[in-house]
């Protein structure tokens, strides 16, 4: 057994984040990931990070109030005005940590505009500004020492007496099981992608934190929110960064047309990201779409232009769309990209499971309510994973580890070794790929009852087929086959999570777009839908918004 | 498409723990990525094949591997490609320069540790600003080029002097170095500089250019390494082989408008050097016996004149 007094599983942003909070307040502090973490899909985030800096004649309040907004007024409002506030002071300390952000002329950061705001409060380091961040964050991890348990998974969390206490977590080169005692545990795995088939993210987003928080018998929150990015590319699903627009791209029908203008003549291309999605999704089922796509057009801005600020995506659509933007436009269509709700957490990470922390897209604060804007995703990660790792930090010097040993690794051996002893059977991918699939038909951009019903057919269908994965490799070395049917079983349960809320919200808000309800209605679903472990299965309950100055209106771009 | 992957396999637990190549036939899509087809074979195929991929998009740095014998990201590498026009099969093998795990899996260890090693963390003077600091965009500019390396390793898989010395912090770790001693944040030039001159530093490269070619970010570690050396130079740091190879080398075409031979080994290890000069006799005699000993009186070509009035031209711009 290991002892930690904070363990942070993930080692993203936010993880890395807290990490660094929590060791400047001195105590012993310890990350887990399952991958190392600048491999982290954190990395994936291209376009920038937003902050309101009073000294470019910004507001926090209109920060926050584009964030409301954008949220369709599921947001708490004390939590988006803490992530707003606070917002300056990481970006200045990131930068002052080594990120190189570009700059304007007076060598100051310089901004970018993104979607769904009225000011250019984007900081950017051209279109990798997740990656950049993430090596800086790991390089001051190299430099404060931390202990990173890199390329170890975590199987389940340990609880006793209401109180999380620690981890099991699995050595992922020599097969390796160990029990973690820690006062505090920090998830910070991120999303759950690999729900959906396509998804923009990265292959290793399955919702491990989501489903280890249910499981231990924390809540999800909103977990019906699922965003759709308006431009990913055909297929893949490879993202192509919101900056494309932000720096002045059109998005063109079958007739050329610049459809936006119609929909939103104020903000046009730059509408909240649910908007735009919807917008190229209407175009495309009305029959001005062009093989299931519309057109993302930069040709005005130009190659210099392009090759500074929009190099990366450039290759991105050249690798995978096999169109160079300066010379024809690419087609690119809506496809799932971020997972609004998660672990329902406070603005201090706390959970409500004693001992609990969840910070950055595995959690659900809510700051991003019905629709996240794009670049608050770092954000949030960044203020959020600091906030987990002082409070967390503050709390573990007051309080002694709880008494627990090896035993605690009994369950998931007894799983594993189910697994490992399966001879005949599915294979994880078969699996994963009708659920993915399915979860994108049923609850995608537009959804109505019967699809949910659908939905709520496929997932039971789903995690009856979890447990009963053919694992080939019996291995204890790197046995990914083993990690990805144990993975499966987790993204089964965030699939039935978003399931189960979708079908319980009775209102258009945000990502969730009802065609059979297509009107927001604020007399009955201004509040949270919760998603608990009840015995052998799960109870739905509700939390109110926190309105603090803004109230809802009417949403218009 | 019908794709033909021959994959070296290698099971650390199998009973003879020797590597074998294994061979799959797949139907893909024309636009396939090597990873795609690596992707099918594990979940349709054979699930006990391990490799590391995640983000599917060249930013997460996972997927570096031998391509057809070259190292490249799987994710962003067509099918179409690389397929060889003989029909013959595409060879994937795991990184180079590192040990293998198991099948395409690599122990990157050493490769942290070097990164580690350049202290890659911001130095700066201990006063902080109250915001941010201010800097040129150009210079951020040109940082980006370095700063969009992804530590895939792909220039380390495949680096012809980390395969015979281990020492050598290699192209990513240097990149990376290169990258703090060029940002005007950075004030700790001098002791990145000095640590660098050292044995396993910058001098090592033997500019074979392995590393720009494979490098799938175009961060260019090679040119990194060169303007390395020319800082180190430039900060005093003249007692080295290779800075003495590099000032002989100079002298030498300034002066004669050509090579000297001859001297520019003498010259680069020092005439004292008792040890080195002894070293050179062999190859000397092996020159003189295939024909090819440099001449001893070291003529200046016609010209000269002219040669030394471009490099006078040059050092006065």
């Amino acid at each position: 057994m290991i002892d930690h007094d904070i363990l942070i599983i993930g080692a993203g942003l936010a993880g890395l984040r807290a990490a660094l909070a929590a060791k400047e307040n001195g105590v012993d502090v310890a990350v887990v990931s399952k991958v190392h973490p600048v491999r982290s899909h954190s990395n994936a985030a291209q376009g920038g990070i937003n902050a309101a800096l009073t000294d470019r004649g910004d507001d926090w309040r209109d920060h926050a109030y584009d964030t409301i907004k954008g949220s369709d007024f599921l947001g708490d409002q004390d939590a988006i005005e803490i992530m707003c506030k606070e917002a300056g002071t990481e970006v200045i300390s990131m930068e002052n940590m080594g990120a190189i952000f570009n700059r304007d002329e007076d060598g100051k950061l310089g901004t970018r505009n993104f979607g769904g705001q009225r000011q250019a409060r984007t900081f950017f380091v051209a279109d990798f500004t997740g990656q950049a961040l993430l090596h800086v964050l790991y390089e001051q991890i190299l430099k404060a020492g931390t202990r990173i348990y890199e390329e170890w998974f975590v199987l389940s969390l340990i609880v006793k007496s209401g109180k999380c206490c620690g981890a099991v977590m699995m050595d992922i080169k020599t097969g390796k099981i160990e029990v973690v005692r820690a006062k505090a545990v920090i998830l910070a795995t991120g999303g759950l992608g690999r729900v959906f088939e396509p998804s923009t993210n990265a292959l290793i987003c399955t919702g491990d934190g989501m489903s280890l928080a249910y499981r231990a018998g924390a809540s999800l929150m909103d977990m019906e929110m699922v965003q759709y990015h308006p431009t990913t590319i055909k297929g893949s699903g490879v993202l192509l960064s919101e900056a494309a627009r932000g720096e002045g791209a059109y998005l063109l029908n079958s007739e050329n047309d610049r459809f936006m203008l119609k929909y939103a003549p104020e903000f046009k291309e730059l509408a909240s990201r649910d908007v735009v999605s919807r917008c190229e999704q209407t175009e495309i089922d009305e029959g001005r779409g062009i093989d299931g796509c519309v057109l993302l057009d930069l040709r005005h801005l130009g190659e210099k232009f392009i090759s500074e600020r929009l190099s990366q995506i450039r290759e991105l659509a050249m690798d995978f769309a096999n169109v160079d933007m300066v010379k024809e436009p690419v087609p690119v269509m809506p496809g799932m990209h971020y997972q609004m709700g998660g672990v329902k957490a406070d603005i201090n990470g706390e959970t409500g499971l004693p001992g609990l922390y969840a910070a950055g897209e595995v959690a659900c604060v809510s700051v991003h309510g019905g629709n996240r804007l794009g670049a608050n995703s770092l954000l949030d990660t960044l203020v959020f994973g600091k906030r987990s790792g002082m409070h967390a930090s503050d709390m573990v010097k007051a309080i002694q580890h709880t008494n627990i040993g090896d035993s605690e690794a009994k369950n998931d051996i007894e799983n594993i070794n189910k697994l490992l002893s399966n001879d005949i059977g599915e294979s994880f991918g078969q699996v994963r790929m009708d659920m993915g699939k399915g979860m994108k038909t049923h609850l995608g951009v537009y959804r109505d009852q019967s699809s949910m019903e659908k939905a709520l057919t496929l997932v039971e269908n789903i995690k009856n087929r979890t447990g009963e994965v053919y694992v080939s490799d019996k291995t204890k070395t790197f046995n990914t086959n083993l990690l990805f049917s144990i993975e499966l079983g987790f993204m089964a349960e965030c699939a039935e999570a978003i399931a189960f809320s979708a079908i319980e919200r009775k209102e258009s808000r945000g990502a969730h777009t009802r065609t059979d309800m297509p009107n927001r209605d604020d007399a009955n679903w201004l509040k949270h839908i919760l998603f608990t472990k009840k015995d052998a299965t799960h109870e739905i309950s509700y939390k109110d918004v926190v309105i603090t100055d803004w109230t809802p209106v009417e949403r218009k771009y | 498409m019908e794709v033909k992957l021959k994959i070296r396999r290698y099971d650390p637990e199998s009973t003879d723990m020797v590597a074998h190549y294994q061979e799959f036939a797949l139907q893909m899509d024309d636009a396939a990525t090597v990873l795609d087809g690596l992707i099918q074979i594990r979940e349709q195929v054979d699930g006990t094949l391990s490799l590391r991929c995640s983000c599917r998009a060249a930013i997460c740095g996972s997927c570096a591997m031998k391509i057809n014998g070259e190292a490249g990201l799987a994710c962003n590498t067509k099918i179409i490609d690389v397929m060889p026009i003989n029909g013959s099969p595409i060879t994937i093998e795991p990184a180079g320069n590192m040990p293998v795990i198991k099948d395409l899996i690599v122990d990157f260890q050493s490769f942290w540790t070097k990164i580690k090693a350049v202290e890659p963390w911001l130095q700066p003077e201990s006063k902080q600003p109250v915001a941010e600091y201010i800097a040129p965009e150009e210079d951020m500019i040109h940082l980006a080029g370095v700063v969009s390396c992804i530590l895939c390793g792909a220039c380390v898989s495949d680096c012809t002097v980390m395969e015979v010395d281990e020492n050598f912090l290699g192209p990513a770790a240097l990149a990376k170095a290169y990258r703090f001693t060029r940002d005007p944040r950075d004030a700790s030039d001098d002791k990145r500089l000095s640590v660098l001159n050292e044995y396993g530093g910058v001098w090592d490269c033997t500019r074979c250019m392995k590393c720009v070619e494979v490098c799938p970010k175009g961060v260019d570690p090679m040119s990194r390494i060169m303007m390395l050396r020319e800082r180190v130079m430039e900060n005093g740091h003249n007692n080295t082989n290779g800075a003495r190879h590099a000032n002989a080398f100079f002298d030498s075409v300034k002066h004669s408008g050509w090579l000297d031979e001859l001297k520019l080994p003498i010259k680069s290890f020092g005439i004292f050097n008792i040890k080195a000069m002894l070293g050179l006799i062999p190859l000397g005699i092996r020159a003189q016996l295939a024909g090819k000993r440099p001449p001893i009186f070291h003529k200046s070509i016609p010209g000269a004149k002219n040669v030394r009035k471009i490099f006078e031209k040059v050092e006065n711009k």
